[in-house]
């Protein structure tokens, strides 16, 4: 009960929050905490839950940012449709790469992804009749306040999070952590691995997609290195990692304290901005590889539990 | 954008006795030859990957940033103190065996107890971002290179032209291979690393220490990346970022060699090397680095163990 009403608290303050708070830097950063937090937990649903490690998301990122601003440029096409149709290609893109990568055993869909990001950048870059190329895309036209775009990236971020939720909650997040676990042994048990890989990956090419169609609204230009840079696939790594790789509310807490500080960093040096996402990757892994919502919910389990046996024994001292 | 240098063009002043047809050929052989050159860095650039992922199962995502770091070495070595490649190479090689040793024990062993093959996949890929980013900070992104005096000299034979320096590194490269095959064939410790890429297991249940041998196989693959970092400086420019640039050619050659087998990342490499070369004259040099990734992808279409056979290190 007391669950259902902190959602519901945090459901209130999450909608009533850019009417209370006009500052603007305020609500870009809450704007950037929302979309990195969309775009950690796709991530994390096939490298946490599934266990496949992707360096090249940010090649769906691009694909869906770029799609929408072409039709909207080219045939005036409204960004909302474009977002979808960015998405699913995003989606058909991914599926003959985890296709050709998941039948194997070993890291191979890990390799394919940094050479797959590098390749799609080099014909966005190279393509310029089409995507502008180096010069990238301007909109021109007001697409919104950034109220609206508030809006629009909590609804992207919850049914986000819904779709996730749904995904690990079902048997299906049992057939993710078996093969992340053992792949043989799931697929012995008639879990279909590679297909469930397929599956996953399209997912979350998906919603990386609808995230980069929002932010090339959002920001109205786009470039080959702001939308196709190794530097987002790292970011996603990092909110994951930081919050808690393979858990639900991971990515929203490692986007929560990852989009501020680097916006912090951001303000000092531009080159020191990315150091830190090095940096950050290195002591977690190293020091607190579970992440901080794991941790904090082990230590929260202690302590319920120290309670409850201090309880029993002045229960027992009583008697 | 793989920051490279264009090497000199055959020369124009062929022998006239040189039928047409001949004249015809030679860009062709000219981008075979300079494929096979450059190939024989992918070679050892592969061979350190390879030697890691097959003793310890880690992808070394660092790698690229090691031949950076060697690259820094090549460049400081000759500008500073006026010394040549060799002398770099020299210098280079217990330095990297230092911090190949150094990053194993303090970073990869330790997150690979905890968070196994995944966590050493993603601290390697952090370590490579830290690395490139420090290195921005402390060089700036400037494209350094070697003076052109130096690089550009070239030996003409029958209307192809040989790189001196290209050469030269070609010929240190062969000698690499070769000597770390000898090692990995004829000493106690080559024959370990082997035993120990084969079945962890039996290795170690006939005497093997694996975390020494592990921390030898990271120390030997680091050290092969800087020495190819130092070999591949008077070809390429030298900037932070370059790393990516090899890393994602090392996987292509690794994967295209079979992944793990000494054997398949040489010819690998050398392979890769000469096909790069040669598509780029039917391409627009825009897509050079879009090359990698097709062969990449054909390979693990028809033959996802690679080209060489499936035999581990």
């Amino acid at each position: 009960m007391r669950k259902y009403a902190l959602v519901l608290l945090a459901g209130v303050i999450l909608v009533v929050y850019p009417l209370l708070v006009r500052n603007r830097f305020f609500l870009h950063l809450s704007i950037m905490v929302l979309l990195y937090a969309l775009l950690g937990m796709s991530w994390n649903l096939l490298g946490g839950y599934t266990g496949q490690i992707s360096f090249g998301h940010a090649a769906f990122f691009g694909t869906g940012a770029y799609t929408s601003t072409i039709l909207l440029l080219r045939f005036g096409i409204s960004p909302w449709l474009g977002m979808l149709v960015g998405a699913v290609l995003a989606l058909l893109l991914s599926v003959p790469l985890g296709w050709l990568t998941f039948r194997l055993r070993g890291p191979y869909f890990a390799l394919a992804t940094l050479a797959f990001a590098e390749i799609v950048r080099v014909i966005v870059y190279n393509w310029d009749t089409l995507t502008g190329g180096g010069d990238g895309l301007n909109i021109l036209t007001d697409l919104g306040g950034i109220v609206r775009f508030y809006y629009i990236i909590l609804a992207l971020t919850l049914a986000g999070l819904l779709v996730m939720r749904g995904c690990v909650r079902s048997r299906w997040g049992f057939f993710l952590n078996a093969i992340r676990e053992d792949e043989d042994a799931a697929e012995a048990l008639g879990v279909p691995a590679t297909r469930m890989k397929v599956i996953v990956l399209a997912v979350s090419a998906f919603f990386v997609a609808l995230g980069g169609s929002f932010f090339a609204s959002y920001q109205l230009y786009i470039n080959p290195d702001l939308v196709y840079e190794s530097q987002l696939s790292i970011q996603m790594i990092v909110v994951t990692i930081v919050g808690g790789i393979g858990t639900l509310e991971g990515p929203v807490v490692g986007a929560l304290i990852i989009v501020p500080l680097s916006e912090y960093f951001r303000s000092l040096s531009p080159v020191a901005n990315p150091l830190i996402y090095g940096l950050f990757i290195v002591v977690f892994m190293l020091f607190l590889p579970e992440g901080i919502v794991s941790r904090v919910r082990h230590w929260l389990a202690r302590r319920t539990a120290a309670a409850v046996e201090e309880e029993n024994n002045e229960i027992s001292a009583g008697v | 954008m793989s920051g490279r240098r264009t090497l000199p063009k055959p020369s124009p002043s062929t022998p006239e006795s040189t039928s047409k047809k001949r004249m015809k050929l030679i860009p062709y052989i000219q981008a075979m030859v300079n494929g096979l050159l450059v190939g024989s860095l992918y070679s050892v650039i592969a061979m350190g990957l390879t030697i890691i992922f097959g003793v310890m199962r880690v992808i070394n995502m660092a790698h690229g940033e090691l031949i950076m770091l060697g690259m820094y070495v090549a460049f400081w070595v000759f500008t500073v103190f006026g010394m040549g490649q060799m002398a770099a190479l020299l210098i280079s090689l217990p330095l990297f065996l230092v911090l190949g040793a150094a990053i194993y024990g303090g970073v990869v062993n330790r997150v690979e107890r905890r968070a196994g093959e995944m966590g050493t996949l993603l601290v390697t890929a952090g370590l490579s971002y830290l690395i490139a980013n420090a290195a921005q900070l402390v060089w700036k992104a400037d494209f350094r290179s070697l003076p052109s005096a130096l690089t550009t000299r070239s030996l003409f034979l029958g209307g192809i032209s040989l790189n001196y320096s290209l050469l030269w590194a070609f010929l240190a490269a062969v000698m690499l291979t070769a000597a770390t095959y000898l090692f990995l064939i004829y000493t106690d410790a080559g024959r370990a690393i082997r035993a120990t890429a084969q079945d962890r297991e039996a290795a170690q249940l006939m005497g093997v220490q694996i975390h020494r041998i592990n921390m030898l196989a990271f120390a030997l693959g680091t050290a092969l990346a800087g020495m190819a970092g130092v070999l591949l400086t008077p070809v390429f420019y030298v900037y932070p970022y370059v790393g990516r640039v090899f890393l994602v050619k090392a996987f292509v050659v690794v994967v295209v060699g079979g992944m793990g087998s000494i054997v398949g990342a040489w010819l690998g490499g050398l392979l890769f090397g000469i096909v790069e070369s040669v598509a780029c004259l039917f391409i627009p040099s825009g897509y050079r680095d879009a090359v990698g990734l097709v062969v990449f992808l054909l390979v693990l279409l028809f033959k996802p163990s690679g080209l060489f056979g499936r035999s581990r290190v």
